[in-house]
């Protein structure tokens, strides 16, 4: 069988994405099974990563899986100079898949090359992090009833945050509308709208921020404005409250309309916002749960048949 | 062209590889591993030229290349002729194809680039001159590569 690893968005297909979301939802009605008992699961954290590390282990002891792993790159052989392969194929003789954070882009792709278990990629650098993009897809369907059609608002940092990168890749397929909301120093980089025109992704740049906006909103998806990706700290000065969600903001909101945040939020939602009907970040966080059980099956060969009949859920 | 033209000395069997850029000429041979090579090896530069102004030319006695060992020539100097010589005479004449796929050769330009962190191998993915390697993504053009 060939192996199966996770490791970028940009080539699952439509039909694959629409599998993973069902698995999902199998996962979300009964999140305690042991379909995985009897496996043991390595999480290699070479740049810390508590959310998603605690997310992935949680979806491994749902599962009936067993946890091996760091947490903290500084107690690895990688500080004595050990190169990932060796480090990959050693722990690839205790477990039967892996997932990897990195800070090197491209590593999990090379861990993949490298290993005979699966690979899960956890974050690689500024590249991918195509777990949390799954969860932001469940999140999206499960909200909306679909990802067909969509007006989906990206807001904030559009120019290195690889989650809104990940997320235009994997909505081609479903016809969406974006629209980037971001400061100059801040806007969607060039390549990734030249990727929208080149698969008849329609999209809208803005640099305000207001109810008129956003109006017409199904998704709206915020992200951090962080101080240490400005050259110009006056220019930060000027735009850190500008990108800021509160409950004003949204009164003209489509009561369809749910605000995604990959987390962690620092001041670009009010706290307000949170007991706000529309608010959905900390559930979105939650699904990821579900998600990445998915994808543990997936990878290790557990088909969507076999987690519909899994005779193995514990109530 | 007559014997009297001639910029360097004959070989009776073999390749000629002409048309380099005076400047690439040590790169090309490099990149086709001459310098390991038993068989005699004639390497010349300087030489007046008017599709590149100045050229190099390499004879290389005895010695056959692949169609992969060619087709790494095309991050350096993608126009060079190689003439295929039998017995004193020309038998054919080949010119670089630019093939999908790079391996080992051009460097990642990102420095986070997990095959800058590691000993590997690079691997680019080539399309209309944009090399995007296989592993960050990261794009560079053909022309402003820099060998590994």
């Amino acid at each position: 069988m060939k192996k199966h690893n996770f490791v970028t968005i940009a080539d699952l297909t439509r039909e694959k994405i629409l599998y993973m979301i069902e698995m999902a939802q199998e996962f979300e009605k009964h999140p305690n099974r042991e379909l995985l008992k009897g496996k043991v699961v390595a999480t290699l954290f070479f740049e810390p990563s508590t959310r998603t590390r605690l997310s992935f282990e949680t979806a491994a002891n749902r599962l009936g899986a067993r946890v091996i792993g760091f947490a903290d790159p500084k107690i690895t052989s990688g500080t004595k100079g050990e190169t990932l392969k060796d480090t990959i194929l050693m722990v690839s003789n205790y477990a039967d898949v892996i997932v990897m954070r990195h800070y090197i882009e491209g590593a999990a792709q090379y861990a993949s090359e490298v290993a005979p278990v699966p690979i899960v990629n956890a974050g690689d650098g500024a590249h991918q992090h195509p777990s949390q993009c799954m969860l932001d897809l469940y999140s999206i369907y499960k909200t909306q009833g679909t990802l067909e059609n969509l007006n989906i608002y990206l807001v904030g940092d559009l120019k290195y945050g690889r989650t809104v990168h990940s997320l235009i890749m994997a909505m081609r397929h479903f016809n969406p509308t974006f629209h980037f909301v971001a400061p100059k120093e801040l806007a969607m980089p060039k390549e990734y709208k030249i990727y929208c025109d080149e698969h008849g992704i329609k999209y809208q740049e803005h640099t305000a921020f207001n109810e008129k906006v956003i109006a017409d909103a199904d998704i709206l998806y915020m992200t951090r404005v962080q101080k240490e990706r400005f050259s110009d700290l006056m220019e930060y000065e000027r735009v850190k409250n500008v990108y800021v969600l509160n409950n004003d903001l949204l009164k003209n909101a489509k009561p369809n309309m749910k605000i995604l945040h990959p987390l962690p939020r620092v001041n670009e939602i009010a706290y307000e916002v949170d007991d706000n009907p529309h608010a959905y970040y900390i559930q979105q966080a939650g699904n990821g749960l579900f998600a990445r059980e998915a994808i543990f099956c997936d990878v290790l060969g557990i088909t969507l048949d076999e987690v519909k009949n899994d005779k193995t859920i514990i109530h | 062209m007559n014997k009297k033209e001639r910029l360097v000395a004959a070989i009776e069997n073999g390749t000629v590889i002409d048309h380099i850029p005076t400047d690439k000429t040590y790169q090309v041979a490099s990149l086709l591993g001459l310098f390991t090579l038993k068989t005699p090896v004639t390497i010349g530069f300087n030489y007046p030229s008017k599709k590149v102004g100045s050229k190099g030319i390499i004879k290389v006695s005895d010695k056959f290349f692949t169609d992969d060992e060619v087709s790494r020539l095309s991050v350096v100097a993608p126009n060079v002729i190689l003439s295929i010589i039998r017995d004193y005479e020309v038998v054919e004449k080949r010119s670089v194809v630019t093939p999908s796929e790079i391996k080992g050769i051009v460097k990642c330009n990102n420095p986070k680039c997990i095959t800058n962190n590691e000993p590997m191998k690079t691997h680019f993915h080539v399309e209309n001159g944009v090399l995007t390697c296989h592993y960050c993504e990261k794009e560079q053009d053909i022309n402003k590569v820099e060998l590994c």
